[in-house]
C-alpha cells in the first residue's frame, strides 16, 4: 500500500463520510461517488486510487452503516490510518477487508502530501518524504485471522463448511 | 473479583462462568435485528455466505423504518428487498407499513426484548435495550449476516464504566439531559469500546421510557453498550409484553469499573447540544439568542409517549411561531394510536404542527424534515453531525422533548419555564 496522504481531523462521523441522503442504494460504486462528502466536497477529484487517509482520533464514530467503509474502499482508498477508530468502525472495516492502521503517532505527524507506504506485515509505516518510521498497534490474532481469510463472509463459510 | 452486569450477560451466552474484560468470546445471540437500510447489505452478504435458511426464523426481526413509508424508487427497491428476504425465509418478526414503528420504540413494545438477552442489530441505537437490563449492541451488516446464519457472533468483553446520579431531578430534566451530561463531561470518544452502566437514585426515578433515551444515546460516547440493572419498573414493563422465561442479572458489589462517575441531579437543568458535536452541551439557560426554523419531535431517543405527553402539556392551548415548522413523529403505531386517543395529536395539530406515521426519516436526513442551507432545527433525535438533517450548511441543536416544544413556540431555543410563565 502506497499513496498520497489525505488529512483529516478528530471525530470524522460515518453522516460525513457517506451522508444518509445516498443511503438509499447499496451500490458500493455510487456509493463511492460520495466518499467524504460532506467534510470535503472534492475529495473524490483529487485523490487517486492508492491515496490513503489519515485522520485524528475516533475515526468513523455514529452510524452503524457499514455504507461508509464501502464507499472508502470502492473509492480505491487503500488504507486508512487514525489515532484511533470508533468501535462499529473498526469491526466493519475489518469485517469487509478495508485495511485500517491504528497509529497514533504516525497518525499526527504524519502531513497532508505526503507520500506513505505501509507494511501490515512488518507493523510499519514508511513516511517516503520524511523518512520517518511509525508502528501500528497490532490486531488481535483472531482479527488477523478474519484479515487473512479477505473477510467475515468468507471466514464464516470455511467454518460453516468446516461443520458440516 | 466479581463481574459487571455486561460481564455476567456475556459470560450466559458464551458458555462460560466468568469473562474479563478485553477477552475474545463468541457468544449465541437471543436476537438480530436489520432495518431497510443495513438488511439490504446483510441479506446480499448472506447470499454469499452459501447456506440455505437462516439460524432461527422467529429469532430475527427485520423492520423497515429508516427510508419507509419509500420516501423513492431506490427506497423502493431495498425495501422490497428486505420483504422479498423475509418472504422467503419466513421471518415471524417482520414488519410491514401499518405494524411497523421506528425500530428501537418497536422492539421492547412487542416484547421482542427480555431482561439478561445479549441482542445485536444493524443499527448503532441498538444498544437502546440496555434498558432492559439486556446486553444489546450496533453491529454493522455483514456481522449481521453471519449472525443470521449461525446464532453468534465474536465479542470482545468491554470494560465497564459506572454513572451513579444521586439527588432529585430539577424540573423538565429527563434521560436526554442525563445522557447529553455525560457526553458532554466525557465527550464524543469518552466510553469508546466500553458499557456504560447508568445507576444511582436518579435513575432508580427515571420512568422505563426515560431509560430507554439514556441507553439509546450510549453509542454517541462511543459506548458498546448502555445498561440498566432491572428493578420493579423493568419487572413491570417486561410483564405485559414478554411471556418466557428471562434472567435478571446485576452487577457485584466488588465489580471492577474502568471510570465511577458520581454526579448530582441538583446541578443539572435542561441541556442542548450545539452543533457539530453531542458533547457540545450548554444549560438551556446560557443558551442565548438561536433562532430556530425547524423544531422535531420524535426518533429512536424521544418519540415514546412519554415524550409526547411532555410536549403536548408545554403545546396545549398555543401556537408555534408562525417562523417555525413542527414535525412530531410517534415512534410507533400503538405510540400514535394512544396520543391520539389522549387527544395529543389534536394538541399537536392544533399548535399548528404536522404529524406524521413513524419513520425515522427526517433524523438522518432521510425525508419528511430535510433543512435547507443556513436553516436551523430544534430536534429531540441524537446526532448533530454536519449534514445530519440535510444540507452540510444546516444545523441541528438536540434538546429533550420540552424544550424542543417550547423553542418551537418561541421561535428560537426556550425554556419550558419561559413558555410557561
Amino acid at each position: 500500500m502506497r499513496g498520497k496522504a489525505w488529512k483529516f481531523r478528530d471525530d470524522v462521523n460515518t453522516d460525513e463520510i457517506i451522508p444518509a441522503r445516498y443511503l438509499n442504494t447499496s451500490d458500493p460504486k455510487e456509493l463511492a461517488r460520495h466518499c467524504m462528502e460532506d467534510i470535503d466536497p472534492q475529495f473524490m477529484e483529487k485523490m487517486s486510487p492508492g491515496d490513503i487517509i489519515v485522520a485524528g482520533k475516533n475515526f468513523g464514530c455514529g452510524s452503524s452503516r457499514e455504507h461508509a467503509p464501502v464507499a472508502i474502499k470502492a473509492a480505491g482508498v487503500s488504507c486508512v490510518i487514525a489515532e484511533s477508530f470508533a468501535r462499529i468502525f473498526y469491526r466493519n472495516a475489518v469485517n469487509i477487508g478495508l485495511p485500517i492502521m491504528e497509529a497514533k503517532e504516525g497518525a499526527s505527524k504524519i502531513r497532508e502530501g505526503d507520500i506513505i507506504r505501509v507494511e501490515p506485515e512488518e507493523g510499519k509505516i514508511i513516511n517516503e518524504t520524511t523518512g520517518e518510521e511509525y508502528q501500528v498497534a497490532p490486531f488481535p490474532p483472531f482479527m488477523q485471522a478474519i484479515i487473512a481469510q479477505g473477510g467475515l463472509i468468507n471466514y464464516v463459510r470455511a467454518r460453516v463448511g468446516e461443520s458440516r | 473479583m466479581g463481574m459487571t452486569i455486561a460481564e455476567k450477560i456475556l459470560a450466559a451466552h458464551a458458555g462460560k462462568a466468568r469473562v474479563v474484560p478485553g477477552e475474545l468470546i463468541t457468544a449465541k445471540v437471543d436476537l438480530v435485528l436489520g432495518n431497510d437500510i443495513t438488511a439490504p447489505v446483510a441479506i446480499k452478504e448472506f447470499e454469499r455466505l452459501g447456506v440455505e435458511t437462516v439460524f432461527d426464523r422467529d429469532r430475527i426481526a427485520l423492520v423497515p423504518d429508516h427510508f419507509v413509508p419509500n420516501k423513492d424508487i431506490k427506497a423502493a427497491e431495498q425495501a422490497r428487498l428486505m420483504r422479498e428476504f423475509a418472504r422467503k425465509h419466513q421471518i415471524t418478526h417482520y414488519f410491514e407499513v401499518g405494524q411497523m414503528g421506528i425500530e428501537h420504540c418497536l422492539l421492547p413494545e412487542q416484547g421482542l426484548v427480555a431482561p439478561g438477552e445479549l441482542i445485536i442489530g444493524a443499527d448503532s441505537h441498538t444498544c437502546t435495550y440496555g434498558a432492559l437490563g439486556a446486553f444489546a449492541t450496533g453491529v454493522g451488516s455483514t456481522d449481521m449476516a453471519a449472525a443470521m446464519a449461525t446464532g453468534e457472533l465474536w465479542f470482545k468483553v468491554p470494560a465497564s464504566m459506572k454513572f451513579v446520579f444521586h439527588g432529585e431531578p430539577k424540573p423538565w430534566v429527563g434521560g436526554k439531559d442525563l445522557i447529553l451530561h455525560i457526553i458532554g463531561d466525557i465527550g464524543v470518544d469518552g466510553a469508546t469500546y466500553m458499557a456504560m452502566e447508568f445507576a444511582g437514585e436518579g435513575i432508580a426515578a427515571l420512568s422505563m421510557d426515560g431509560r430507554f433515551t439514556m441507553c439509546n444515546m450510549a453509542i454517541e460516547a462511543g459506548g458498546k453498550a448502555g445498561i440498566i440493572a432491572p428493578d420493579a419498573k423493568t419487572i413491570a414493563y417486561v410483564k405485559e409484553r414478554v411471556d418466557r422465561e428471562y434472567e435478571i442479572y446485576e452487577s457485584d458489589k466488588d465489580a471492577a469499573y474502568a471510570l465511577v462517575k458520581e454526579y448530582d441531579l441538583a446541578t443539572i437543568e435542561p441541556l442542548v447540544a450545539f452543533p457539530h458535536k453531542p458533547e457540545n452541551t450548554r444549560p438551556i439557560s446560557q443558551v442565548g439568542h438561536v433562532p430556530i426554523d425547524q423544531a422535531v419531535i420524535g426518533s429512536c431517543t424521544n418519540g415514546r409517549m412519554e415524550d409526547l405527553r411532555i410536549a403536548a402539556k408545554i403545546l396545549e392551548g398555543r401556537k408555534v411561531d408562525p417562523r417555525v415548522r413542527l414535525i412530531v413523529i410517534p415512534g410507533t403505531q400503538a405510540i400514535y394510536l394512544e396520543a391520539m386517543e389522549e387527544g395529543l395529536i389534536k394538541t399537536f395539530i392544533e399548535a399548528g404542527g404536522v404529524v406524521s406515521t413513524p419513520t425515522c426519516g427526517p433524523c438522518l436526513g432521510g425525508y419528511m424534515g430535510i433543512l435547507a442551507a443556513g436553516e436551523r432545527c430544534v430536534s429531540t433525535t441524537n446526532r448533530n453531525f454536519v449534514g445530519r438533517m440535510g444540507h452540510p450548511q444546516s444545523e441541528v441543536y438536540l434538546a429533550n422533548p420540552a424544550v424542543a416544544a417550547a423553542s418551537a413556540i418561541a421561535g428560537r431555543l426556550a425554556s419550558p419555564e419561559e413558555i410557561l410563565g
